[in-house]
Order: structure tokens, then C-alpha cells, then sequence
């Protein structure tokens, strides 16, 4: 089974970390991605800029509009994630677990759909 | 010369006897499962174009001895390379065609001994499955890794770390003690399972290739059944298999949206897996124990030998599922015996069977349980909790093309109402 962590951040909470906090949650990724390989369940990882940096894209009556920010001003915001694939939701969970910033905000973990299927 | 795909049959025939000789000889099953997988693609390179050998399976030996020897060489700051090399045959020997008269001989057994390792009971299913492919079914990690939409080194670690478990475990190259041999086979033939429906559920795209499981796994479970005729589960798992993927090219349209049994076109279905199922089945049942993997042929076998969905003998599928669920209960057999309780005895009495399940934490929050739930509550007249019967499912499952047939289903009885 496929899932995806996805990290959630606090900017605030991130900027609060003394540069000593902020290497380890750095050794923590690092040590993530290295166990997560080598078990053979590390599918991809990606890491997003800064929100200041997103464009909103719509478009309405065949009119397409962008607008700097993001599409849900929030406290937090999604700061990238783990694609995984392993044995069980609760080793879903395990591993998510795992990762520095399910302790400074929290992960969310979302199965993937697939696109096999069974006949009912 | 051969054509590229006849020499890939063959290499993956001779695979297994190849590292299982190989193993027999060195006894380090990572070293000589990698130089397996060396031989095996350099023959997949050069024989289409030069030929095939005279004798395929010394030439891979051969091949493959020597990657081990380059292996321990290059290895030679270790001390271990000192007693693995002074215990082999010199690599010169496996030159001559008759150098080892057993090498000639098929080793039927190692294939055997192979699946027991590679199905060990300390590894995960995942691994259990992919270990098998590479190590059994002579696949190459490429091949595996996009048979199951993850990359190549993803697969590779999850191989390699597969084999280090087993090298972990000091398991020998040899065949369980018999105390064991029961619960391991149940092991091998889990995983050979597991290969197998990982290909069937596959519909379409992206996931289409992912049908060469089907066939790889049958393969396999032939070769099981070739040596080991008289277990009737390995004979069941095998006229399942036949059976279940008879029905194959009927159960998804091109778009790849999937049909439900009752509407699929049994013109399309292979009748010679299903004679050949039905055979092996009648076969196995005459003479053996009675298991699950029998018990469920024969229900995929009431209803291949239904000329149309109408004609389908409900009682006969009923009282097979009572069966199943009295010698392996589990919660998926129940919801499948409450669908056939419905046929028989009507909505009600498959409806009472579901509640039992709400209960159960392994399958309550499961979109099955709320799929076959709507199925009965349509059947029972009640459209308005159907409707959020299938809208349920339709959240809850993570596949899209049963998303996508829950959705309709919702539909079509919003469409009937208005």
C-alpha cells in the first residue's frame, strides 16, 4: 500500500527553534530518507518553498486569474512530504511517527488510490 | 537464433535450478542470488543476437560461478573470502560440460527450497512476493519494481535487505524441518496469493503491465503443483487461480471501469482455464483434505459453470461459503457468504449476516462491508440507505475504478428515483 506523509508546518513554531533544534529536525529528515530507503519503502520525497512564494491559479468563465498566496490563508501550511510504500497503515503511522516534525506539529497520513480494482 | 521472448521463458525456467545448484554449492544465498541475476541478464543480452547456447544451464553456471569468484576477489582484504574460496570447485571445472553430473540434472527440489526461503516467516509479504520474483521467478528488479509503480532502487533496497534478513536468520539451504513444513508452505503459497491478485486487480493504464504478475504467479504455483501433486491446497491455490483469472477479459471494459459478475459477457471467459480449473479442482477434491483454497475454486467454479448470471447455482455457492467459514473464518468470507445468503434467502438474511460484522473492528470501517451492505439494501427495495450505502464505499474506497462503479451505482438509483 501506498501512502503519503504529509508534513504540516508552523512557521512561527519553526522560527521559535534555537539553531541547535533546527539541525537535529535537519539530522531527523536525514535520518529518515536513510531508514525509509534502505527498508526499501521510499517511494519519493519532496520538500515546497516557502508559501510566500505560491501563485493561486483560477479560472472563471473561461478567465484565468493568478494571484500571489496561497488558496487557504492558515496558521500552518503544507511544507512537503514522504511517499511511502510499506506494509500497513499502522506502519504508516510508525513511520510518520518517526519523522522530527510529527513532535513540533503533526503529520498527515493519506492512503494513495490505486488504480487496480476488484469486480463486485 | 531466438527471439528475445523465447529466450526470456527459458531463463526464467532455468533461474531457479541455476541459483539453486549454486547455493547448494557456496551456500551464501545473497552472493549467489546476485550472480544469478548477473548471468541471467547477460544472457538476456547476449543470447537473442548469438544464439542460445547448446547447454543453457552450464553456460549460466558458468557465468554465474564466475561473478562469485570476481565477487570474492575483489573482496579479498576480507578474511572470509579465504575459506569461501578454498571451499568451492575451481571455477576452471564449471568450463566442462560434465564437470558435475548433478549440474545436469534438473534439480526439481530447489525450486522448493528457494520458495521456502524466499517466503520466510521473518520477512514482511512485500518482501516475501518481491524476493520471490526476482530470486524464483528470474525477473530482474526492474521488471519487479515496475510491476509494482515503484522505482528501481526502492525495489532493489527492499530485495537487498530481504536478503540480509534471511542471511540474519542463519537459515541453511534446505528444506524446513516437516514439523514446520505445513505452516511454511501456507507461507509460499500466501505469497504466491499475493503475486497473484497484486496482477489481477490491475485494469488498465498505467497498471496494465502489472497483469504479467497473473501469469508469473500461476507459473510458479505450477511448478509448486508439479512437485508436489498430492497437497490438495497447492492444487486448490492453482484451479483458483485458473479459475478467478478465466474471467479475466470480461471483467473490465477498455476504458477500464470494472463489470460486476452478473453483467459480464461469458463469451470472453478462457474456457480452458476453466476446464483446466475445474479438472484440477474435481481431482484434488476426490483424493485430499478438504481447504480453503479448494473451497474457493469451487465457488469460483459454481459460477464459471453458469451459462448466464441467472442460471447460477445460489444454493450450491451458499452452502460451500458456510463450509468456508466454518474451516477458515474471517470477515471477507462472511461478507461473501452474506451476498450468496441474499440469493438463496433474500435481502433480509444476508442484511442480519452484515450486522454481525459492525462489530468487528478488521472490517467495519472497511468499504466492502458498506458496498455489499447498499448491493442488499437495493435488492431489498430500500433505495434512499442504498444510495448512502454506495456513496460510503465510494469514500472509503483507494481504488478509483471501484470508486468510480460505487459512484454509478449511487447514481443510477438518484436517476431511478427522480
Amino acid at each position: 500500500m501506498k501512502y503519503i506523509l504529509l508534513i504540516h508546518v508552523n512557521p512561527a513554531a519553526l522560527e521559535a527553534l534555537s539553531e541547535e533544534e533546527r539541525d537535529e529536525l535537519l539530522r531527523g529528515h536525514d535520518a529518515f530518507h536513510r531508514a525509509a530507503s534502505e527498508s526499501g519503502e521510499l517511494v519519493d520525497a519532496v520538500a515546497l518553498a516557502d508559501p510566500a512564494n505560491t501563485v493561486t491559479v483560477r479560472v472563471r468563465g473561461g478567465i484565468e486569474t493568478a494571484t500571489d498566496g496561497p488558496y487557504v490563508e492558515a496558521k500552518e501550511h503544507l511544507a512537503g512530504w514522504y511517499l511511502v510504500d510499506c506494509e500497513s497503515r499502522e506502519r504508516a503511522i510508525e513511520l510518520a511517527a518517526s519523522i522530527p516534525d510529527a513532535r513540533l506539529s503533526a503529520l498527515e497520513v493519506r492512503p494513495v488510490m490505486t488504480q487496480g480494482g476488484t469486480e463486485m | 537464433m531466438t527471439g528475445g521472448a523465447e529466450v526470456s521463458e527459458l531463463l526464467r525456467e532455468l533461474a531457479p535450478q541455476v541459483l539453486g545448484t549454486l547455493v547448494r554449492r557456496h551456500a551464501q544465498f545473497d552472493a549467489c542470488e546476485d550472480a544469478v541475476q548477473e548471468a541471467l541478464l547477460a544472457a538476456a543480452v547476449q543470447w537473442p543476437g548469438e544464439g542460445t547456447p547448446a547447454n543453457p544451464r552450464g553456460w549460466l553456471l558458468t557465468v554465474a560461478s564466475r561473478r562469485l569468484v570476481d565477487q570474492w576477489r575483489s573482496e579479498e582484504a576480507r578474511q572470509r573470502r579465504e575459506a569461501s574460496v578454498a571451499a568451492m570447485a575451481p571455477p576452471g571445472d564449471d568450463l566442462a560440460p560434465a564437470a558435475d553430473d548433478a549440474d545436469q540434472l534438473p534439480d526439481r527440489d530447489d525450486t522448493l527450497t528457494l520458495l521456502f526461503m524466499c517466503c520466510h516467516p521473518e520477512l514482511t509479504g512485500a518482501s516475501q512476493v518481491a524476493l520471490t520474483l526476482r530470486a524464483v521467478g528470474g525477473l530482474t528488479t526492474a521488471e519487479i519494481a515496475r510491476a509494482f509503480l515503484v522505482p528501481e532502487t526502492t525495489m532493489g533496497q527492499r530485495i537487498s535487505r530481504a536478503k540480509q534478513r534471511i542471511k540474519a536468520t542463519g537459515a541453511t539451504f534446505s528444506l524446513p524441518p516437516a514439523a514446520e513444513r505445513a505452516d511454511r508452505l501456507r507461507a509460499v503459497m500466501q505469497a504466491l496469493y499475493l503475486i497473484f491478485n497484486e496482477g489481477y486487480t490491475a485494469t488498465s493504464g498505467p497498471d496494465l503491465h502489472r497483469t504479467e504478475l497473473t501469469s508469473e504467479a500461476i507459473r510458479l504455483t505450477r511448478a509448486v503443483h508439479r512437485l508436489l501433486p498430492d497437497d490438495g491446497e497447492v492444487g486448490g491455490l492453482l484451479a483458483l487461480m485458473l479459475l478467478t483469472d478465466s474471467h479475466r477479459p470480461a471483467r473490465t471494459r477498455p476504458d477500464g471501469s470494472l463489470v460486476p459478475l452478473a453483467e459480464q459477457d461469458r463469451s470472453l471467459w478462457n474456457q480452458d482455464f476453466i476446464r483446466e480449473g475445474v479438472a484440477l479442482l474435481t481431482d484434488t477434491l476426490s483424493r485430499a483434505p478438504l481447504g480453503p483454497y479448494q473451497l474457493q475454486a469451487a465457488i469460483v467454479a459454481v459460477h464459471s459453470e453458469a451459462p448466464e448470471a441467472k442460471d447460477t447455482d445460489w444454493p450450491q455457492i451458499l452452502a460451500l461459503y458456510r463450509l468456508l467459514e466454518r474451516i477458515a473464518p474471517n470477515p471477507m468470507v462472511t461478507l461473501n457468504h452474506a451476498v450468496a445468503a441474499a440469493m438463496v434467502l433474500g435481502p433480509k438474511a444476508g442484511l442480519d449476516l452484515l450486522a454481525t460484522l459492525d462489530a468487528d473492528e478488521r472490517v467495519a470501517r472497511h468499504h466492502r462491508l458498506a458496498a455489499v451492505r447498499a448491493h442488499l439494501l437495493e435488492m431489498a427495495g430500500d433505495h434512499a440507505a442504498a444510495r448512502a450505502g454506495y456513496q460510503l464505499a465510494a469514500r472509503r474506497t483507494t481504488s478509483i475504478p471501484e470508486q468510480r462503479y460505487l459512484q454509478e451505482r449511487a447514481a443510477r438509483l438518484t436517476a431511478g428515483d427522480g
